[in-house]
């Protein structure tokens, strides 16, 4: 247990020191370290096999660290599970409930586990479940489950809530709405752990942000902060009229790393990048249609720190 | 690290639990046709067929009748044990619904603890129905010793509803459940007599079927059904199979 805090500066809602967890020979997380204020929304960002989830998993005591200490509201997850349960509520990645129960029963039966359960109506409406109250699971759209995936996750009225890859799967209208219902969740000063690897998501929504690569923390800070931080680095963005080797980019010092979204080609680096990049193309007999600069967007960052894109991310263009 | 019992549930959460498991067998009714409909149904057939009132040498003298009623009542405890309870622990695991509840602060060993008892509770209410219509309806004769009867009976589901948590604890996909069910399904209701009656069986057959959990939990429930307390041999081999089954289950459960 963490010493009690001292007046005006409260202990973080989420402490994790030097976490490594590793699966037979795969090193899931490397070596994590980060610090969630009290009341804040941190989101943690990188890509698929990073080690975001293995990282929450831990944090919410289905995973013992190998190495590493972790503390959520003073409590240690591996321990003290079913006290720390009623205090932090959940949205995992499988989002699996019974097939032919209907929603009103599935929250029903949530809301019976916690000592100081939310209002299931209150709840449903602003996640726009009323409606679907006698409605099966399994009828659900994706959508529809994943929203009842966050009432579930919110049904205790925790202090913490941890939510991985909530928008994931949703429209963009629906994906508005949920950031919506996180901002009102923020306002009831409930601290949020957010996964994702959505960048618009973590820009509009986040406090701070952990960019994760390879099971280790690349960068911990504001979305301006980060953005700020890479400002030397420079990016590159075309569609090229035909293919080319990667290695005629690669070799060039201008250029740091070379990613391909698509059609699309991004590469980092610093000097004099955009020129460099448009005469060894036109050497070798390729144009580059498009051509934008880096915007110093959280994205931009993520690229510019890590050396690697999010290629799954599906960013807004 | 996913723990079978936390130190405190909530008070009404094992309640909330009972009744959705209660609702999806009632969605989902399998178990409950095969369990409960089944062996009703036979017992109408059996108590129309003149064949099945003559007396028997070689039942002891009994009915076929009265020597069907406790291989239909092991029916009933053996479709709902095996053919209601494992498929959806199956099916909670691999779809991740314990991974869901253990972050919850009830334990996922609620949720198997309300599965077996709903599948109790619909044991008890399929073998009530049955011994009522078929004192009420059939002339079977009210069991003699009741207090046999239902310790013969209990012992009977403890072992089969253990072998259901098993089957439900190792089958490693819900589509090899049905697998399990089958080919432990049919080998006991074989050995309690549900074609050959046991006393009829050859001496290796009746030799094997006095080993099952099924074969003596007949046996347990015609000696109670006629007034004799049943000897200590099937009572202990029922316990035994519920000792051995709930040890197994208990050690090969995977939560994920």
């Amino acid at each position: 247990m963490t010493a009690a805090p001292a007046e005006g500066c409260p202990a973080p809602a989420v402490e994790v020191a030097h976490l490594r967890k590793v699966y037979g020979r795969t090193v899931a997380v490397d070596d994590v370290s980060l610090s969630v204020r009290d009341g804040e929304i941190f989101g943690i960002l990188g890509p698929n096999g990073a080690g975001k989830t293995t990282t929450v998993e831990c944090v919410l005591g289905l995973r013992r660290p190998d190495e590493g200490t972790i503390r959520v509201l003073g409590f240690d997850p591996g321990r003290q599970a079913t006290e720390l349960h009623q205090l932090v509520g959940a949205q995992l990645q499988s989002k699996a409930l019974p097939a032919k129960l209907r929603v009103g029963e599935i929250l029903a039966m949530y809301r019976s586990f916690y000592r100081q359960p939310a209002d299931i109506a209150g709840l449903a409406d602003s996640l726009g479940l009323a409606a679907k109250r006698d409605v099966y699971y399994r009828s659900l759209s994706g959508g529809q489950k994943q929203r009842l995936s966050i009432a579930l996750a919110l049904i205790g009225s925790p202090r913490v809530a941890v939510l991985d890859e909530m928008t994931t799967g949703l429209d963009p209208q629906a994906r508005r709405d949920t950031w919506e219902l996180i901002e009102s969740v923020r306002e009831r000063h409930v601290t949020i752990l957010l996964v994702t690897h959505f960048m618009e998501e973590a820009e509009r929504l986040c406090d701070r942000v952990a960019l994760i690569d390879r099971g280790r923390v690349v960068a911990i800070d504001t979305p301006a902060g980060l953005a700020e931080k890479t400002k030397g680095a420079k990016l590159v963005r075309f569609t090229p009229s035909a293919p080319f080797d990667d290695r005629l980019l690669l070799d060039l010092r201008e250029v740091r790393n070379l990613e391909r979204a698509g059609r699309r080609v991004v590469v980092t680096g610093s000097g004099d990048l955009v020129n460099a990049i448009i005469l060894t193309l036109a050497a070798a007999g390729v144009a580059a249609h498009d051509v934008e600069m880096g915007t110093s967007s959280l994205e931009d960052a993520f690229v510019a720190l890590t050396g690697r894109h999010p290629r799954e991310a599906g960013v807004p263009a | 690290m996913i723990s079978l019992a936390g130190p405190r549930q909530m008070p009404g959460a094992f309640a909330q639990l009972a009744l959705n498991e209660a609702r999806l067998a009632w969605r989902s009714p399998r178990g409950l046709v095969i369990g409960i409909g089944f062996p009703v149904g036979m017992l109408v057939l059996f108590g129309e067929l003149p064949r099945y009132k003559q007396h028997v040498a070689s039942l002891g003298g009994l009915t076929r009748f009265d020597a069907e009623v406790p291989v239909l009542a092991t029916l009933v405890v053996a479709a709902l044990a095996l053919l209601s309870l494992p498929a959806p622990l199956a099916t909670y695991r691999e779809q991740g619904i314990l991974r869901r509840m253990a972050v919850t602060p009830v334990r996922p060993g609620l949720l198997l603890a309300a599965q077996v008892a709903v599948n109790a509770a619909l044991t008890v209410i399929g073998l009530v129905i049955l011994f009522s219509a078929g004192v009420a309806g059939f002339g079977v004769a009210a069991p003699k010793d009741p207090g046999a009867l239902v310790l013969s009976l209990t012992l009977c589901t403890s072992a089969l509803l253990a072998l259901g948590l098993f089957i439900g604890a190792v089958a490693p996909t819900v589509g090899s459940v049905v697998v399990f069910e089958a080919a432990s399904f049919f080998p006991l209701i074989f050995f309690a007599g549900l074609w050959i009656p046991i006393p009829e069986m050859p001496g290796a057959l009746q030799g094997v079927a006095n080993y099952t959990a099924l074969g003596a939990a007949v046996q347990a429930t015609q000696d109670s059904m006629q007034g004799t307390f049943p000897p200590a041999r099937p009572l202990l081999v029922m316990a035994a199979w519920a000792a051995a089954f709930t040890l197994a289950a208990w050690r090969f459960f995977r939560w994920e």
